[in-house]
This record gives C-alpha cells, sequence and structure tokens, in this order.
C-alpha cells in the first residue's frame, strides 16, 4: 500500500499550524476516508465535519490543495502519486477547530430572506404548476448547502463584504423564489439593496466548485441582476411603467 | 506574491493561494486573447485605408457613414450612408469612418456577461482565479458605484442586433461585383462573419432575459407560451456563450485581415468574377 503525505491544518480561532501525516492510502478512497484513517491511527483529537459519505449533506467541504471541495467526493486518484495532499478549513469562515468552521452566518443569511408567498388558490381549491414553470427552480433546489460556493466568492472570501451581500447559494434561493409560478413577494428592491446583487462580478467561481453543478451565476445571479435592471436601471422599462401601470405582481 | 500564514494556514495577499494546479493558464491566455484583438482592431480602426476591396467591405469599417474617397484602399462614395467626409472633422482626429461605429460593437462586448468575467479576472485580477488572492481593494464595491454602468448591457445588444442585419447586407452585395453574380472567398468569410455574431449575440444573458426569462409563468398564456419556446432556444445558445463569443471574436479580426490583404494586393482573392 503507497503512503501518502497529508498536510492537515491543526489548530483553532487562537491559532495553529499545519502538520504532515504519513499514511497508507488503499485504492479507491476519496480524501475523507484518508482523513478518517489519520483520526484512527494519529490523531483521534482531529475535528472533521461529515455525515453522509455520499455528497449529498454538505457537511465535508475543505479546501484541498486550495480547492474547495466535498472531502467525501474528492477520490485520492486525482492527485499525482507522490503529491503532498493539504487539506484546509474552509477560508470565508472562523475555525472552531481543526477542519471544521462556523457557518452559522449563512443560516442568518437564510433568514433574513422574504418567504415564500403564495397566490390565491385556483377556484377548485388547488394549486397548479406546469413542468416548464418550475424547471428553472428545480435546478436551483439541487443545493446541498454545502457552502463551497460562498467560501469560493471573492466577494465574502477576500474583501469580507459579508455586511453588503449574502453570497452566491442564497442568491438561488432569492431566484428559485423570485422565479417561482405561484410565488407573489415582491424581493427585487431587497435584492438589489439588502442582498447586495451589484456586489457580485459574475467571475463564476462559485459556478466553477458547486458539487451539484448548479448554474448559480449564468442561471441565477444573472438573471436576478437583468430584473434589477428591469426595475432600476433601464430608462425605457421605467417610462413603460409610467404610461401603462407597473405590470408586475403585487 | 507576499504570503502571510492566517488562521486556517491559507496564505493573504495578491495571488496568494494553496492551489498546486496552473491556474494562472487561463487567465494568461484571455489576456493575450483578448489584448491582440484590442491592440489590432486599435490599429486597423486608426488606418482609414485598405478597407474596401470591391465588393467586400471591412467589417470594422461598416456601416460607412462618410467615405474619403480619395484614400487608398477605400471604398467609392457612392457606399456612403450620408456623403463625404466632412470638412470639419477636428484634424487631431483620425479621418477613419471606423472610429464613427465601432463603439457600438466595443460597448456590446466590453458590457458582455462573459467578457466581464473574462476581463474580470484576466485584466483585473478580482480575483485573477477561483481561490486565488485577488488586487487588494480598500471597500470592494463590485459593480455598484463606478461599474454601474454594466447595467445598462441590453442597450448595446440593441444596436448589435441592428449590426447583425447590416454586416448581412454587406455580404448580400459581396456576391456581386461591377453588378455581376458571383461569389469569392471573400463572400464567404463575410457571410461566416454576420452567422458568428448572431450566435453570439442572440445568446445573450440580457436577450435571454427579455425573450423570456423575465417571466414566472410560462404556461399561463399563448404569448408567454411563445416566449418560452424562444427563451429556450436562446438558453442553447446562451450555454455556449463563451464560445460563440471567442469564434466571432476573431471571426471579425480574420475578416478585416482578409479584405484589407486583398485591398493591399498582398493575396488575391479567388473568386468566380476572374
Ligand atoms: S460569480 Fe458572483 S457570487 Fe459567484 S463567486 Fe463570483 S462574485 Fe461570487
Ligand atoms: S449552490 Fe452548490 S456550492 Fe453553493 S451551497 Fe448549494 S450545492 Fe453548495
Ligand atoms: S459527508 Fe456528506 S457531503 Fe461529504
Ligand atoms: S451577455 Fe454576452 S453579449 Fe450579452
Amino acid at each position: 500500500m503507497p503512503e501518502r503525505t497529508f498536510r492537515i491544518w491543526r489548530g483553532d480561532a487562537q491559532g495553529g499550524r499545519l502538520v504532515d501525516y504519513q499514511v497508507e492510502v488503499d485504492p479507491g478512497m476519496v480524501v475523507l476516508d484518508v482523513i478518517h484513517r489519520i483520526q484512527a491511527h494519529q490523531a483521534t483529537d482531529l475535528a472533521v465535519r461529515w455525515n453522509c459519505k455520499a455528497g449529498k449533506c454538505g457537511s465535508c467541504s475543505t479546501e484541498i490543495n486550495g480547492h474547495p471541495r466535498l472531502a467525501c467526493m474528492t477520490r485520492m486518484n486525482l492527485f499525482g502519486s507522490d503529491e503532498v495532499v493539504t487539506v484546509q478549513p474552509l477560508k470565508a469562515f472562523p475555525v472552531i477547530k481543526d477542519l471544521v468552521t462556523d457557518v452559522s452566518w449563512n443560516f442568518e443569511q437564510n433568514r433574513r430572506i422574504p418567504p415564500f408567498k403564495p397566490k390565491p388558490r385556483d377556484a377548485d381549491g388547488r394549486y397548479r404548476m406546469k413542468q416548464q414553470d418550475v424547471d428553472r427552480v428545480q435546478e436551483f433546489r439541487k443545493c446541498i448547502e454545502c457552502f463551497l460556493c460562498q467560501d469560493v466568492c471573492h466577494v465574502l472570501r477576500d474583501h469580507g463584504r459579508k455586511d453588503a451581500f449574502v453570497g452566491p447559494r442564497f442568491m438561488i434561493r432569492l431566484a428559485s423564489l423570485e422565479m417561482h409560478p405561484l410565488d407573489v413577494a415582491d424581493r427585487i428592491p431587497a435584492i438589489r439593496k439588502d442582498f447586495g446583487s451589484g456586489l457580485c462580478n459574475i467571475t463564476r467561481c462559485c459556478t466553477e466548485v458547486c458539487p451539484e453543478h448548479i448554474g448559480i451565476t449564468d442561471n441565477g445571479i444573472i438573471p436576478l441582476k437583468e430584473r434589477v435592471v428591469d426595475r432600476f436601471y433601464d430608462p425605457i422599462a421605467w417610462l413603460a411603467r409610467k404610461i401603462f401601470g407597473t405590470g408586475k405582481r403585487a | 506574491m507576499s504570503e502571510t500564514l492566517r488562521i486556517g494556514g491559507h496564505a493573504g495577499g495578491f495571488a496568494a493561494t494553496a492551489r498546486t494546479d496552473r491556474w494562472w493558464v487561463g487567465p494568461l491566455l484571455t489576456f493575450a486573447g483578448l489584448g491582440a484583438f484590442v491592440v489590432y482592431s486599435t490599429w486597423a480602426a486608426f488606418q482609414g485605408a485598405y478597407y474596401y476591396a470591391a465588393p467586400y467591405l471591412s467589417p470594422f469599417y461598416s456601416p460607412l457613414l462618410f467615405i474619403d474617397p480619395s484614400a487608398p484602399g477605400a471604398a467609392p462614395l457612392e457606399h456612403a450612408w450620408i456623403g463625404a467626409w466632412p470638412s470639419w472633422w477636428p484634424a487631431l482626429l483620425p479621418a477613419s469612418p471606423a472610429f464613427l461605429i465601432l463603439i457600438f460593437p466595443g460597448a456590446f462586448r466590453a458590457t458582455c456577461y462573459y467578457y466581464r468575467k473574462a476581463y474580470y479576472r484576466s485584466f483585473f485580477a478580482t480575483p485573477p482565479g477561483c481561490a486565488v488572492g485577488p488586487i487588494p481593494q480598500g471597500r470592494y464595491k463590485g459593480e455598484t458605484s463606478l461599474l454601474i454602468f454594466q447595467n445598462l448591457h441590453r442597450y448595446a445588444l440593441y444596436f448589435a442586433i441592428l449590426f447583425i442585419f447590416i454586416l448581412y447586407l454587406d455580404a448580400f452585395k459581396a456576391f456581386f461585383k461591377d453588378g455581376r453574380l458571383g461569389v469569392g472567398v471573400g463572400t464567404l468569410v463575410l457571410l461566416i462573419n454576420p452567422t458568428l455574431l448572431g450566435l453570439y449575440t442572440f445568446g445573450c444573458h440580457s436577450f435571454r432575459h427579455l425573450v423570456g426569462g423575465g417571466l414566472d409563468c410560462f404556461s399561463c398564456d399563448r404569448a408567454s407560451a411563445a416566449r418560452h419556446g424562444l427563451w429556450k432556444k436562446v438558453t442553447a445558445l446562451n450555454e455556449r456563450h463563451m464560445l460563440w463569443a471567442w469564434t466571432s471574436l476573431f471571426w471579425v479580426g480574420f475578416t478585416d485581415v482578409y479584405v484589407r490583404l486583398v485591398a493591399m494586393g498582398v493575396i488575391r482573392d479567388l473568386n468566380t468574377w476572374g
């Protein structure tokens, strides 16, 4: 069994360092398996968050050789045979211990979003939606809340503008509500002002890291930006609203 | 590259990253490609000459509003939409018809959602790559303050659609030399150009929004069902928007090179006119 070098960040909010571990790797292993082997045999106090080992719970987000990734979905054969594998906690969120970060800021953002507000039911007391009307929204509902997109977004990660931008995960949650055929709430002014759609410069790193391959930027954020343009920046649309009334849902 | 290790072991500072792949190859190629195009097109626009080789007109010079027929390789005066080159044109500016119109396709590409990504990454390093340190900024504002004009992309789109028709008209005229129907390599070059531009333009994100993306319900009435059909077609182009952005950019430059070389007599156009 070949031996590999893993370099893992060990520490807490006060400080820490990257520690090297020599570990045997079996064929078919993923990075999370190797971390568990290290935890079992060499560093029993190593903290790592995980749950499903199937890329569906979004718990095991870390940075592996600098790439925000799910540790349970990162196969060891991705790396060269003598490549050192560096595993770090997410940069955009405060470290609790080792590879575990405090992502609660995200849950706070989620609570700020105006919830689903359905229109009145049809005369027979039912709601009706056609498949073609929910296709777009269903793409966004694949999100597993791994927050890899939040971690890689330079607005949050490097510029620290958590005060001004909710981040890509919540832009697509906003998109899934705004585009919903039954929803009648108007979130466009808030999307611009409170949630900060203008902070995103569409450089698409969120889309590149999303393990669910959601078209975050092209299908979520850009369409929202265009709706914001309709409302706030397009002089002809503004004029049309003045002349013909709002034409917008209540 | 200044590297300071922080909690989590992350490096800080411009271009700092723990990535071990060659992340800089992509932005470097983009930088070279876009840079080469900007340099060439600016040079070509300054020339004011060798943009016409009957019956071919370079797309950088179309539409021809004014013409100075005395310039070498200029189009004959009857091709001008307005007339002869105005005498009041300031001597400081080059007397080139390209100057009057290149602002439109230029503004379209510059505010395009794809090119914004391309040059924000490769020219402005915000960020240069994913999980790579960007150029530090006091207080990052994204597209909210200085870049707020990006919100007017759809107006550049309206002109870009107009230009596709104009360039197809040029391609149509390229089938007739001295009133005789025929075809040359240049005709095909001029025909491919607006076709690629069309594939690029009609996959535009703003266009996608305007044709149907702005609706919440695609099935609610006949009009929205029709718009849904259109939206799906635009979406198919939109998914390849980057591809069409680059192929159309290359081809419009190549078309100018081709017409220019024929006009200068450097190469001969193979055609049926003899
Ligand atoms: S596209 Fe926008 S939201 Fe996504 S990572 Fe880039 S700046 Fe952040
Ligand atoms: S959008 Fe993708 S990357 Fe972002 S939290 Fe959801 S699954 Fe993760
Ligand atoms: S452990 Fe659930 S996504 Fe990795
Ligand atoms: S988004 Fe690229 S042309 Fe409009």
